[in-house]
């Protein structure tokens, strides 16, 4: 018995529920950003899946781009909790609403 | 053999991401996040994706986390977290319900759809040409999204490096 495509792309439904429940309930930028990771990496296990299924690399190029993008979100994301943190230390998500309509 | 490594990969990977989010300490968090990252570059190695793995584990674990844990130390908030205290009563369930309801219909849709999938899966694409494979693609049909990350790369580093100068002199904020 070998793991098949709908096991994997079950394990992402699985890791990509835990990342959006992280997401909602942490208070932490920090650590909600890390549940955006989660969310990415299942997106990337299900992309990768869905290339060895149909043996097409494009998926995998996909997966690539999603890896870079998400290096620069984190660069940015990051660089805008550290500025915002340095004048308000110990801020958690609920603190940060300057942006609010 | 490939589904005892299934298996071994998969607890890694839901262990650590539940560590994410349970975890009260950020840098056990940043931990659980390197645990999972892992289990997600051993099933690319079994999807024989062996360059993105590598990409995996040197880019998220090795700099993604790094990057982390590093501004988790510079700015302190390393402290433990209180998760007991919830400002709205509802939004944990809430949240809850909200997570497991996207995880249950992609699932439902994934068993739904599972006969288009093709259950055997045999690769056509031997190992060594993976890497080949991926070349082809990237500087061929994808040549341009390929050069536009650069520019994207350029823009965050120097968005970032404005973000988070300090200002001297006058501008005193």
């Amino acid at each position: 018995m070998t793991p098949t495509t709908t096991w994997y792309l079950v394990l992402a439904a699985i890791l990509f529920g835990v990342g959006v429940v992280g997401l909602m309930i942490r208070r932490n930028p920090l650590v909600m950003f890390m549940c955006i990771e989660l969310m990415l990496n299942a997106v990337n296990l299900s992309f990768v899946a869905f290339a060895r299924a149909f043996t097409d690399i494009s998926g995998q190029t996909a997966v690539f781009f999603v890896m870079v993008v998400a290096a620069a979100e984190v660069v940015v994301g990051l660089g805008i909790i550290i500025a915002i943190l340095r004048r308000r230390p110990g801020a958690n998500i609920d603190d940060l609403a300057e942006l609010k309509g | 053999m490939e589904l005892l490594v299934f298996v071994l990969a998969s607890a890694m990977v839901l262990a650590g991401a539940i560590g994410v989010v349970t975890y009260r300490n950020p840098v056990h968090a940043a931990l659980g996040l390197v645990l999972t990252l892992f289990g997600i570059a051993v099933h690319f190695v079994s999807m024989e994706a062996h360059f993105l793995a590598a990409v995996q584990v040197i880019v998220y674990a090795g700099a993604i986390v790094v990057l982390f844990l590093f501004v988790i130390m510079l700015l302190g908030v390393d402290r433990a977290e209180d998760l007991s205290v919830e400002p709205f009563q509802i939004q944990r369930p809430l949240a809850v319900i909200v997570g497991v309801s996207i995880s249950g219909l992609i699932i439902a849709a994934v068993v739904r759809g599972r006969s288009t999938l093709g259950e055997q899966l045999e690769s056509t694409v031997p190992g060594d040409d993976n890497i080949r494979e991926l070349a082809r693609s990237l500087y061929s049909d994808n040549v341009f999204a390929f050069e536009l990350t650069s520019v994207l790369l350029i823009v965050a580093v120097v968005g970032t490096v404005v973000l988070t100068r300090r200002q001297r002199g006058g501008a005193s904020k």
